[in-house]
């Protein structure tokens, strides 16, 4: 028997005693938290402002920032080709993509660093030529290879391996009847790698990719043991004169952090371009609407927003 | 029917592994005409017509389209493969519609079907564009072209495939079971739109199950059976089988 008269839409809402508690106990500690931040007399915030401008803060901002550009560039246009080469039925590409990751991903970052650096030690000059026969030009290895060629090649290299991985997983993540598809249209395999499988990979590619930039800004701070002086090194050196440790070391974590910061923001922002078409809500998202309005298309008008996820 | 045949295979033969899936195919199939190839499943139907635009590359025997081989060229006794540019040329005039639509989900609907003619072809925008709306209204779908193919069904899906495969204005449209993937109220739509092709006599190569449609649209039926072509004719031999494997195929799905 099942009485006609029950409306589950009338239902009671629930309480959640328990959350009301939590919530209580959260906003306690972080009082405490902030009190203690602001209170604390050995954090000296009076001295983070003091040197949070400073020229020698803002080069070595500036060099972390151009050494995380550089050598994220690398990485990732060497882990396309390398992704690409691994998924690819030349034996002789995928074996040595495959033998790329296996060695730049087993050995420390930090040691391949050095080893760059340090490569005159191991070959004092470095020639074009022909093999085993005549030199037509000749480098000394210590002139070519300056600690910021040094930085770049480390940590470029050792970035590309990992994004190999990731624009394979992506790759594969993309349906073989896209490129069928493509192919059928007469499209080569290059282009529907470029038009049609890479773009609907990126979508698997961003959040990782993402995490690998914000990785990068921190990893850049291997180059102060090559005396470069990024972020890391600038306030270290400051404070080697000056003693004022933890406030120097908050100067760059804020900085450290508002850069990452803005980078979760842009691949947020990707993140919304690449998932185009990924949702079955027929309205316009953000990104369509400025696409088309680029475009010159007529923009239809029940265009909501879409802020990105 | 005028000439040569437009598609012609001769002792098609094709292995996966240990696996004979094609054991040499004859099929003529002349400029207008409508072929419907049935059979049972892993017949090699599929395979086969996967052959005609070398998404599968044959082992053996040849394949011409308006009388090119395709995927290979000879010289003097000796046979050649064709190099992966040459063989994309070459794809552009077999039009294919793929059993799961494959359209491409980061496109609209119309950048779609322009994607080819504009990129490969190296058409003009905007004329590639205006054909586009114009084959969108053929297949009844004009309001969708800023619409994403995951915002249609299946059947409208199915339609905007077709569409794209006709904007290359290929010689040879192939079908590869396109309506197996659709709910059965949208095979319908699908149909009508492959049979209205049929009546401006597009060359078509259609695998399928639907008996029905073979009945309406074939100028001639094939059927396909472990590899082979065991019988084949106009569309009345699907009523009057002769041979015992068609016999036993049609019992079953009739």
């Amino acid at each position: 028997m099942h009485p006609a008269d029950v409306d589950v839409g009338a239902a009671v809402k629930e309480r959640h005693p328990g959350r009301w508690v939590a919530t209580a106990v959260v906003l306690v500690l972080g009082a405490q938290l902030v009190h203690m931040l602001v209170t604390n007399p050995n954090f000296e915030w009076p001295v983070v402002g003091q040197y949070f401008t400073t020229a020698t803060v803002l080069n070595g901002l500036l060099t972390t920032l151009g050494l995380t550009v550089i050598a994220m560039s690398v990485g990732i246009i060497l882990g396309v080709c390398l992704a690409v080469s691994r998924l690819s039925s030349n034996t002789l590409l995928k074996m040595l993509a495959g033998a790329y990751v296996w060695f730049f991903r087993g050995t420390p970052a930090l040691v391949q660093l050095i080893f760059w650096y340090n490569l005159s030690a191991l070959m004092p000059r470095l020639s074009l030529g022909i093999p085993f026969g005549p030199e037509f030009v000749v480098w000394q290895t210590n002139a070519l290879i300056s600690p910021l060629l040094a930085a770049v090649l480390g940590l470029g290299l050792n970035e590309a391996a990992y994004m190999a991985e990731i624009v394979r997983g992506g790759l594969m993540g993309v349906d073989p009847g896209q490129t069928e598809a493509a192919q059928a249209l007469g499209m080569t395999r290059l282009r529907a790698l470029r038009r049609i499988v890479l773009p609907q990979a990126m979508r698997f590619i961003v959040p990782p990719t993402g995490s690998q930039v914000i990785n990068m800004v921190k990893a850049t701070s291997l180059v102060s043991v090559i005396a470069l002086s990024d972020l890391l090194y600038s306030v270290q050196s400051i404070y080697n004169r000056t003693f004022q440790v933890i406030p120097l070391l908050l100067v760059a974590c804020v900085w450290y952090l508002a850069v990452t910061s803005v980078l979760y923001l842009g691949q947020s922002f990707l993140e919304s371009y690449y998932g185009r078409g990924h949702s079955r809500d027929s309205r316009l998202s953000w990104w369509d609407a400025v696409l088309m309005r680029d475009r010159g298309t007529v923009v239809r008008p029940a265009a909501a927003p879409e802020l990105p996820a | 029917m005028n000439g040569s045949p437009l598609v012609s295979a001769r002792g098609v033969r094709k292995s996966f592994g240990h696996l004979e899936v094609l054991k040499g195919i004859d099929l003529d199939v002349q400029r207008g005409e409508v072929v419907v190839v049935l059979g049972p499943s892993g017949s090699g139907k599929s395979t086969f017509l996967r052959c005609i635009n070398l998404l599968e590359r044959p082992d053996g025997g040849s394949i011409r389209v308006d009388g090119e081989l395709v995927g290979f060229r000879t010289r003097g006794d000796r046979v050649y493969a064709l190099s992966e540019s040459t063989i994309a040329r070459q794809r552009q005039d077999i039009g294919m519609v793929f059993q799961h639509f494959n359209l491409f989900p980061h496109m609209t609907v119309l950048q779609n079907i322009v994607e080819a003619p504009t990129g490969v072809r190296g058409e003009a925008r905007a004329e590639a564009e205006r054909r586009a709306l114009e084959l969108l209204d053929r297949v009844g779908l004009s309001e969708k072209a800023h619409a994403y193919p995951r915002q249609l069904s299946g059947g409208q899906q199915q339609r905007v495939a077709i569409a794209r495969a006709l904007a290359m204005r290929p010689k040879v449209m192939l079908f590869d079971e396109p309506t197996s993937a659709l709910d059965p109220e949208l095979v319908g739509e699908v149909l009508e739109t492959i049979q209205d092709l049929a009546r401006d006599g597009l060359t078509m190569i259609v695998v399928t199950h639907e008996i029905g449609f073979a009945r309406n649209v074939a100028n001639r039926v094939v059927f396909m059976d472990e590899g082979r072509i065991v019988e084949e004719g106009s569309a009345d031999v699907i009523d009057n089988p002769t041979n015992p494997r068609t016999q036993a195929f049609l019992s079953k799905v009739l």
